[in-house]
């Protein structure tokens, strides 16, 4: 039987998840094993050509040409799955989408006219159709692992896009926002990261975006009138690496007073 | 009845005691900040001379200015991690030639002795108790967990900010499911323990432990301090016809009203000591050779937990939290004969945004005319 071909794409991103698959350590012989490593260029220089079987993409969409490949390898993958926040919200880099981008490029780049680049920092499910959307910033390696164990057993991932706080639970932690005042972004952030930072006496921090039903009125309510947080550092939080994820882009911007 | 008296300076003959009969002793310890409940070697490993203030959304540890062993009442935690583990395997399946092969789970049963159990933790116990081990089905991890189990209880000496199990008739005296009950005297310079022996087993191990009779007058020291715990109380909770009126105020404006704070976040059904709901994760490996069964503590407020085919049933943030407030405060005492709620004051103090159940009890009850809507 041959293997599915699996082919690891990157756009406008850090590679940290990319390096999340590598980082798999113990389960990358067995990923190995379970599929063809096709196109990773990370990881591998050999390319197989495609179709492909399983396409993973990180990164966000930021220029035209960008538009083009996601398009073409859209064609040539019979599942495309989006790994990270830059690729299922835009990522860190759509703080441009609140600015002007020429007045970035000009204060970086020598030779501005040089950069073909677009207004916004977008999600790759703004151009193509997803088959599936893992969260994190990076992503959570036992839940990639999960992911392709599903997709490739042909059965529904255990992804659950609740809050944070059922993991944290779980775990024992001790909530920082009841017992030491800390704002945490817990309670309106999707699950996949086994309560990471609250487990070492920090509150989240919302890598893994909005959660399934996000309040993040009445959680920005209680930081602001209870635990002493100004509406600037309330933008600020939300304005993070799910800052175009519609509900945390809403909630900064009721606290964006220019 | 029969009281005992127990020094201060016994107290740890008391853990040996347990230790030597082979039990893992669980008691109150601290953790980041808050009373959790762990495996202590010594007693201390003991909260000594802790107090926890607690409000809804609010929960501090401050010195006491004493040495008392137990002045303070419930953590986040419920002894429900150790008797209904938040994650747990319940079997594996391997691919074999023609079919596959079940492979059961063999973990030891832990032989607990829980240290300080509440009285509201007892009555949170006998519900989970009921829920799991009597009816059709029994689950046998829960089951073998809790028969293995060991309960030393104390009395409250003090009330916290969120508590109300006076008015849930579910302490602050422990009246059953004890092995061994202990009140907390410190007085006129004395640290004593007086003690009821309430099983069997508490029976043969407290013949290992150096004590006496307890005195007329300190064993009324101890009535009196329960007393006056139970005369403290945070919170209160008319319960009286309640269930009623809350199945007729299943159209209450007041649930819209409620899901404008609530979070969905679950926090209240994961610290509560008789929210029993988990779900089942099947998951495989990447090549399809094997396959486990898992279960993890689950919460009514999730969207995945009504979910059937087409959707969730419970869509809205208001469906769910009364669903939980409707099932603990009335629809409970159909399926199990009692209320599901004990008056731990958990759900108030670890709510991220202070939604107290109290409140919003009384709120419905408030807005009864008897006619419903």
């Amino acid at each position: 039987m041959t293997k599915p071909k699996l082919a690891v794409w990157k756009f406008a991103s850090c590679d940290g998840c990319q390096l999340s698959i590598l980082d798999c350590e113990d389960e990358l012989l067995a990923v190995a094993d379970a599929v063809e490593i096709a196109y990773f260029p990370e990881a591998t220089r050999s390319v197989v050509s495609g179709p492909y079987d399983i396409s993973l993409v990180e990164g966000s969409v930021t220029t035209p040409h960008d538009i083009q490949r996601i398009q073409r390898i859209r064609k040539g993958s019979k599942v495309l799955i989006t790994i990270g926040a830059c690729a299922t919200a835009g990522g860190i880099q759509a703080l441009r989408n609140y600015k002007n981008v020429k007045e970035f490029t000009a204060a970086v780049y020598a030779r501005p006219e040089y950069i073909d680049t677009l207004d916004k920092s977008t999600p790759i499910s703004d151009h193509v159709f997803v088959d599936f959307e893992l969260r994190g910033c990076p992503v959570n390696k036992y839940q990639l692992v999960e992911v392709l164990s599903a997709f490739l057993n042909g059965r529904k991932p255990n992804t659950p896009a609740y809050s944070v706080c059922i993991e944290c639970k779980r775990r024992g932690n001790i909530c920082v926002m009841v017992s030491q005042g800390t704002p945490c972004l817990g309670p309106v952030t999707h699950a996949g990261c086994g309560a990471l930072c609250p487990a070492y006496n920090r509150g989240c921090y919302g890598c893994f975006g909005p959660m399934e039903t996000p309040n993040t009125a009445s959680l920005t309510n209680e930081w602001t009138q209870h635990l002493g947080v100004s509406s600037p550092d309330v933008m600020r939080a939300f304005r993070s690496y799910n800052a175009y994820a519609e509900s945390f882009r809403k909630e900064a911007q009721n606290h964006d007073n220019g | 009845m029969t009281t005992f008296l127990l020094e201060r300076e016994d107290f740890p003959a008391l853990l040996k005691t347990l230790t030597d009969a082979g039990y893992q002793v669980i008691a109150p310890t601290v953790r980041e900040g808050a009373i959790v409940y762990d495996e202590i070697e010594s007693i201390a490993e003991l909260p000594i001379g802790y107090h926890d203030e607690q409000e809804a959304a609010f929960y501090r540890l401050h010195p006491t200015k004493d040495k008392a062993l137990f002045s303070y009442v419930v953590g986040p935690q419920s002894w429900k991690r150790f008797l209904h583990p938040p994650e747990v395997r319940l079997w594996q399946a391997k691919r074999v030639e023609g079919g596959m092969e079940i492979v059961p789970n063999t973990q030891a049963v832990p032989r607990y002795a829980f240290v300080g159990v509440r009285a509201c933790e007892l009555h949170a116990i006998a519900i989970q108790d009921k829920i799991f081990m009597q009816g059709e089905f029994v689950d046998p991890i829960y089951q073998a967990r809790r028969e293995a189990a060991l309960i030393v209880a104390v009395n409250c000496g003090v009330a916290g900010g969120t508590c109300f199990c006076a008015s849930m008739h579910t302490g602050p005296q422990v009246t059953s499911g004890f092995d061994l009950a202990l009140t907390e005297v410190l007085e006129d310079g004395r640290h004593y323990f007086v003690v009821e022996v309430g099983s069997d087993t508490g029976k043969e191990l407290w013949k290992d432990v150096p004590h006496r009779k307890a005195k007329p007058e300190e064993a009324a020291a101890a009535q009196h301090i329960i007393e006056h715990t139970a005369a403290h109380m945070g919170r209160e909770l008319d319960i009286d016809g309640l269930p009623e009126i809350i199945t007729r105020k299943i159209e209450s404006p007041r649930w819209e009203t409620i899901a404008q704070t609530c979070l969905a976040c679950a926090n209240c059904t994961m610290v509560c000591p008789t929210c029993f709901c988990n779900t089942i994760e099947d998951v495989t490996d990447l090549t399809g050779g094997s396959a486990e069964r898992i279960r993890k503590w689950d919460s009514c407020f999730t969207m995945d937990f009504s979910y059937i085919h087409g959707g969730s049933v419970r869509y809205s943030t208001k469906a769910r939290y009364r669903q939980w407030l409707t099932h603990k405060l009335a629809t409970w005492v159909e399926q199990f004969g009692t209320l599901g709620c004990v008056g731990c004051g958990r759900c108030i103090t670890w709510c991220p945004v202070a939604i107290d159940i109290t409140a919003e009890a009384a709120a419905i009850r408030q807005s009864d005319d008897g006619k419903g809507k």
